[in-house]
């Protein structure tokens, strides 16, 4: 069994898992034909970042909670609050392997 | 010339463009267009030398004052002079501003979507440049129009190092009538829509720098006494009528997040401080109470 991961890389208003998304992005390991198009949905596929999680999703990473550099309190820049998901499919069957 | 009004500099502030749809008449579009006609059989690189040659689109040094920049009489030279584009230029960067460099961006059927990025480099400016796009012809959904995150622009981020955001909330594309001019802040974040049409899509960007101060350079006659006291926040009446330019300078976008949406208002309230040199201009507090430094001096 050739494993192959689904990406699902959300962004949420604040540090909680429950808050709304306001970012989002997907890539899949077994779709060589269709990469994911820059602004393809207006709409996210989950409204909460929790609701990937009650979707099967499996969190792996999220951003760390780190202090504001001197002099850098007011500065935006990048988005804070990712949260990185995965599934994990059989690259044979294109079924998603639930351990 | 027609002047920017205050609201539609408070516009600018608080979400980084400005869309003027159908302003450049259609004898204009139509003479630009039939100038990028392509010869039968000429490929890319022999037809920008002949654009540049012809000076349809010429080659400009960075630093060019905008004045001296395209040949009287050429189609651009009539689009920056429609009386609408002439006023936002001048409202904006000023009319002595410079062209930075400019490309004619030609969009064949196929391809794919341009990441999302901001352009140039990092750029931790106050002053802004815009970045000023024509479109000569209609342009639909199905021809991958520049893609754009309103209220991205006061964001301090590098170029192509935001790329990994696929999809914001309230993100838009550029669907416009033939004639539209849309200016963007230099730190928009956007990116080129894949075209999926059967015609090829022309956008003519031009980028203007300021050459003297920003200030005031707009049509100020609405704009409010400085000075005024604030209006009540959070403990207010919901329905009491909002000073235009509050209004538009407190507007979040959907994909803020809750607590840098805050400091996307700060950002906001600085570069309205700055356009119009009224250092103590504050809506809700929010610059007035982190700066207030009495307790510490004692």
């Amino acid at each position: 069994m050739a494993l192959r991961q689904k990406l699902l890389i959300l962004y949420l208003s604040n540090s909680a898992l429950d808050s709304p998304v306001v970012g989002w992005a997907r890539h899949d390991g077994l779709d060589h034909a269709s990469p994911p198009e820059p602004g393809a949905d207006d709409e996210p596929a989950y409204a909460r970042g929790v609701d990937a999680l009650r979707d099967g999703w499996r969190l792996i990473q999220a951003s760390p909670l780190t202090a504001h550099p001197p002099g850098s309190e007011f500065t935006t820049a990048y988005l804070k609050y990712e949260f990185l998901f995965e599934k994990l499919v059989d690259s044979a069957e294109g079924e998603e392997i639930r351990p | 010339m027609k002047k920017l009004n205050s609201a539609e500099m408070a516009t600018f502030v608080a979400r980084g463009f400005l869309r003027l749809d159908a302003v450049v008449p259609e004898a204009i579009n139509d003479a630009f267009l039939n100038e990028l006609t392509a010869v039968a059989g000429e490929s890319a690189a022999p037809r920008m030398q002949r654009l540049m040659q012809d000076g349809v689109v010429p080659q400009v040094a960075p630093g060019t004052a905008l004045p001296d920049a395209y040949p009287e009489g050429s189609a651009l030279a009539n689009m920056l002079a429609v009386p609408e584009v002439a006023g936002a230029v001048e409202s904006l960067v000023g009319s002595n501003c410079v062209v930075d460099h400019h490309f004619l961006h030609t969009t064949t059927p196929g391809g794919t979507a341009q990441h999302t990025h901001q352009d140039s480099t990092i750029d931790p400016r106050t002053a802004f440049d815009v970045q000023l796009f024509y479109f000569p012809h209609n342009v639909d959904a199905s021809m991958g129009g520049t893609r754009f995150v309103p209220g991205t622009h006061l964001r301090i981020v590098s170029e192509m190092g935001i790329a990994r955001y696929q999809n914001l909330r309230g993100q838009q594309r550029i669907v416009c009538p033939a004639g539209t001019v849309v200016f963007f802040h230099h730190g928009l974040w956007h990116g080129a829509g894949a075209n999926r049409s059967d015609a090829t899509r022309y956008v003519c960007k031009i980028r203007l720098c300021p050459s003297e101060a920003q200030r005031r350079r707009w049509d100020t006659s609405d704009l409010p006494d400085a000075g005024a006291l604030q209006a009540p926040v959070f403990w207010c009446d919901p329905e009491a009528p909002q000073q235009p330019v509050e209004r538009i300078l407190t507007t979040p976008e959907p994909w803020f997040e809750q607590d840098t949406g805050r400091l996307e208002l700060m950002n906001r309230i600085r570069l309205w401080r700055y356009l119009t040199g009224d250092e103590q201009y504050d809506i809700g507090y929010w610059m007035t109470r982190v700066e207030n430094e009495h307790a510490s001096i004692g």
